[in-house]
């Protein structure tokens, strides 16, 4: 059987998670191991007057507890947001101190205060409920909207109103004026509910002080050990990056959330340091839940014009983004240049401008979550020109159709180029997979039972490959997005590939392991990838927002490049023939045409012997690369969706949903059919069931899973997904991310469906039962 | 402090405990068996289920010291020599990503289709999926899971239940 590109190959990593063998960070435990717990604010806003731990301190088995005085005193560093964004009058953004322990106030419920460090788990969490902080109360503000009111409380002073920044793009005037000029107007309010990210795996910390060396090791759930290693050191100060060692081992998914650097890592290693201990600090999940950081939270106005023959003229969208009570790392990018430079969506539209207000709350931080910005813009997108059709008495499928782009390269207004894509293909294969030719039957049948069935479309599109490192340097990122890669070739043959992106999930130890193999035309069980582990990979940026196929794996090709190089000139020496004629298959090199060959093994045996190299040529057979992407990827597709709704509750299933995909190359599809799976599975999740909420008090109300809608197994149906590829011409592969399509295509195509079955737009999310019922109750 | 006897995925253990501890701490903590993973506080993930007599329970909402003389079996200890039909099917039908629920939802799902065959009851698709409902994964979207389940299920039922 093939484990080549496009091969379905069952993934490596499996047999250790199916037999209880993974390694998270949770299961390490090391000599002598002490624990943390958090003393956490229960006060949305309140200054903190003094901390008596006392009580605590003097408890058996209390070793320590620190608070955010000493922290700070002993020079930790505040968390910095690593994007810096202007606002449209040229000011820089107005970021409020964050210390990893609040020191005079607290902003969120969840803003820790002091960091306990007992003997067991259970008596520093004892502990900390007998740590008694004096609070002095403070007026608290969780909406976003209520934030930018007149006279609301201020979160941090150095953000007046609660401003942090007000930035636009695209062009204002042309805008007005195409949308002045415009035949007919859609106009839409819309709300991007919040969300918890709710990886499975709760976040965890191991940090080790080991005082001989001066040296730290910490064990984190992250999606990129080197970026937290990267910003712990030169931005926290906790250790120089030579003495800290950062391992991300199995990491139980991400879905961004665990892309941040958190307080409670920068704390478990400053107090490793403090106590001479070794302390473990593990999140349970409703510590998660106000303490991981949020996602979306958008409130958005719309107006889209088009001409009259149905042809886009102008959109203008006004936006404001709630960031919670810090700025998290990247949060100042997720609703600008991760959103703003999507409203183009798959459509050739000449005026686009969009506004952008991000403000201070007394909320968890918000930051990237699956798809990040990019859902946000595509329910915009989708919303709008479902409605538009409806009320301009198009069908949704041609409307769209009519105003696709055609022709790639394709310049946006809104700084996007984008580089492949087939869209009208995907709309067709997805109607064609849906038979939406035989919708009106279905929806007579379901009538019959008093069941009304509605329909829904999105085609979505989406920048991934994250990121040529000069393009989002000049647009205020603090950090270069490539990614780096060495393929080691032992003297056996067998090969190490040590990679900076990092796999919670993704399964890249099989389809980066597959590209190796069909390189090299060797067994897939000869190549091992090895990620996660500072000391190991010199370097990496880690895995987010679908780069590790695009920008990881090219990162692979290159040094295979290299690597292939050599072998050649080493073949063609000991051969005696011209480099030129050397063929790597079959687990031999050959000189083609003849039957002078050596095996595979042989060559990486004569590397390393070096007995007979060819002049001036180093020993080993060892190359590494860094590979900085010519341009973003762009995925897209169309998603269709089908429900049935209960007229008399509001119930409703979703009963069909189609996916067709424009990945680029596709490595494994196996594996890809399951990060489309998950995404949709998402972001049915955002369109029907979760949403966080805030009390006008700041106070979380749903905390937990008793109370948050997390999509479970019978909320959910098969997908059927497919795919209809174009190669993206800026990557070697061909590749361009598959990883956050599903949660940015699927929501509005669930709303779509559910607005149709109910004949009325006023639906926002979650569509609950109770939301479904009301819109139903209002329309009628 | 209180002494615990069980039998865990086979072998007799005893260790002296606090009485709050959790079968979840204990199987973690005290033996180290770190296959079974703890997902939530509110016994709704589902990511710490074992078998306990053969029954699916949630280790996270059972005393050890209620447990004293049980047999425990942990994802640890499911496989006999070669892999149980149910990982096997995981894994062919890609039933799993980062692989933290996975635990939980193959002893859940062994359980489930041991109920139903000694019922003598079909399991469909639409069984499987509220037969999960105690088992949340962020990662999959379930589809593969409710297929890594059907397929099992059929092997099982053709090895008489195992």
């Amino acid at each position: 059987m093939s484990t080549g590109i496009g091969a379905r190959v069952t993934r490596k990593e499996d047999k250790r998670f199916i037999t209880g063998k993974g390694k998270y960070t949770d299961d390490v435990r090391t000599e002598n191991q002490a624990y943390a717990a958090f003393v956490r604010s229960p006060h949305a806003h309140a200054n903190v007057k003094g901390i008596d731990a006392s009580a605590a301190v003097a408890m058996d088995g209390v070793i320590d507890v620190l608070n955010g005085q000493q922290l700070t005193g002993d020079g930790i560093g505040n968390i910095i947001c690593g994007w810096a964004i202007s606002s449209k009058d040229g000011s820089p953004m107005n970021m409020g101190a964050w210390s990893a322990l609040a020191t005079d106030k607290v902003r969120y419920v969840g803003d820790a205060v002091a960091i306990v460090i007992a003997e067991t788990q259970a008596l520093a969490r004892i502990a900390a409920e007998m740590v008694e902080v004096d609070y002095e109360e403070l007026p608290a503000v969780a909406a976003s909207d209520k934030a930018l009111a007149d006279g609301a409380p201020q979160v941090h002073e150095n953000a007046p109103g609660n401003l942090i920044y007000d930035f636009e793009i695209g062009e204002a005037d042309a805008t007005d004026a195409a949308l002045a000029g415009a035949a007919h107007v859609t106009e839409l309010s819309l709300t991007n509910n919040r969300l918890s990210p709710n990886a499975m795996e709760p976040r965890s910390a191991v940090a080790t002080f080991d005082e001989a060396e001066d040296h730290y090791t910490l064990y984190t759930t992250s999606q990129n050990p080197h970026l937290a290693r990267l910003v712990l050191s030169a931005f926290y100060q906790v250790a120089p990056e030579h003495k800290l060692r950062v391992i991300a081992p199995d990491v139980g998914g991400g879905f961004g959330s665990k892309i941040f650097i958190y307080p409670e890592e920068i704390a478990c290693l400053w107090a490793s340091m403090k106590t001479n201990r070794s302390v473990k600090w593990t999140s349970d999940r409703s510590e998660a839940f106000i303490t991981d950081a949020h996602g979306r939270d958008h409130i958005s106005t719309a107006k889209m014009g088009f001409d009259a023959n149905g042809k886009i003229v102008g959109l203008k969208v006004d936006t404001i983004a709630n960031l919670g009570a810090y700025m998290s790392l990247f949060s100042s990018a997720v609703p600008t240049y991760l959103y703003a430079t999507l409203l183009s969506g798959q459509y050739d539209i000449s005026n686009i401008h969009c506004n952008v207000r991000t403000v201070y709350t007394n909320t968890v931080p918000v930051d990237a979550y699956r798809g990040a910005g990019r859902p946000e813009a595509c329910f915009v997108m989708e919303r709008m020109m479902e409605t538009a059709a409806r009320e301009m008495g198009m069908d949704p499928a041609e409307l769209r159709r009519a105003n696709f782009v055609q022709e790639f390269p394709h310049q946006t207004p809104v700084i996007m180029a984008y580089d492949a894509g087939d869209f009208s293909a995907n709309l067709t294969q997805a109607m064609e997979a849906a038979n939406v030719s035989g919708f009106a039957a279905r929806k007579e049948e379901a009538a019959t039972r008093g069941k009304l069935r509605g329909i829904g479309y999105s085609s979505y599109i989406e920048a991934c490959g994250i990121a040529p490192s000069a393009a989002v340097g000049s647009l205020g990122a603090g950090v270069g997005l490539w990614e780096s890669a060495e393929v080691r070739v032992n003297p056996v043959g067998t090969i190490e590939v040590l990679t900076g992106s990092h796999s919670h999930g993704q399964g890249h130890e099989t389809t980066f392991a597959q590209i190796v193999a069909e390189r090299f035309d060797l067994p897939i069980e000869n190549v091992q990838i090895v990620h996660g582990d500072t000391d190991k990979v010199q370097f990496g940026m880690g895995t987010y927002g679908s780069r590790s196929a695009a920008v990881g794996m090219s990162a692979i090709v290159k040094a295979m490049d290299k690597v292939e190089a050599k072998v050649k000139k080493i073949a063609a020496h000991v051969l005696e023939a011209s480099e030129d004629d050397i063929v790597i298959e079959g687990g031999e090199v050959k000189v083609a045409g003849t039957d002078k060959a050596m095996g595979w093994h042989e060559v990486g045996l004569s590397a390393y012997t070096a007995h007979n190299l060819p002049p001036d040529m180093e020993p080993g057979l060892k190359e590494g690369a860094f590979y900085d992407p010519a341009n973003f990827t762009f995925p897209a597709g169309t998603y269709i969706c089908e429900v049935e709704v209960d007229p008399e509750t509001g119930a409703t299933d979703v009963v069909q949903f189609t996916a067709s995909d424009d990945f680029g190359t596709i490595i494994n599809p196996m594996i890809v059919e399951g990060q489309v799976h998950g995404g949709i599975a998402q972001g049915i999740g955002q369109a029907m069931l979760e949403q966080v909420v805030y009390d006008d008090d700041g106070q979380l109300i749903n905390g937990s899973y008793m109370d948050y809608a997390m999509p479970r197994a019978a909320d959910l149906p098969d997908y059927s997904v497919h795919h209809a590829s174009t190669t993206c011409p800026n990557n070697p592969l061909g590749v361009k991310g598959c990883g956050e399509a599903g949660a940015i295509g699927s929501p509005p195509a669930v709303i779509n469906a559910i607005t149709d079955a109910i004949g009325t737009n006023n639906l926002a999310m979650p569509a609950t039962p109770q939301a479904v019922w009301n819109a139903i109750q209002a329309a009628m | 402090m209180t002494n615990v006897n069980m039998t865990v995925n086979g072998k007799a253990v005893s260790r002296d405990v606090p009485d709050e501890t959790l079968l979840s701490e204990f199987l973690r903590e005290n033996l180290r068996l770190t296959g079974t993973h703890v997902g939530c506080d509110t016994s709704q993930c589902g990511a710490c289920v074992v078998h306990v007599s053969g029954k699916a329970v949630k280790s996270c909402s059972t005393l050890a010291v209620s447990l004293d003389g049980a047999d425990v079996t942990t994802i640890e200890g499911l496989a006999d020599g070669d892999l149980h039909p149910m990982q096997k099917a995981f894994t062919e039908h890609h039933g799993l990503q980062c692989g933290f629920c996975t635990p939980g939802m193959i002893m859940t799902s062994v359980d489930m289709v041991h109920r139903y065959n000694a019922a003598g009851k079909v399991l469909t698709s639409d069984a499987i999926r509220n037969e999960l409902d105690g088992n949340i994964c962020r990662c999959t979207g379930y589809h593969n899971i409710v297929r890594a389940v059907e397929d099992a299920a059929s092997k099982m039922e053709a090895k008489g239940g195992s």
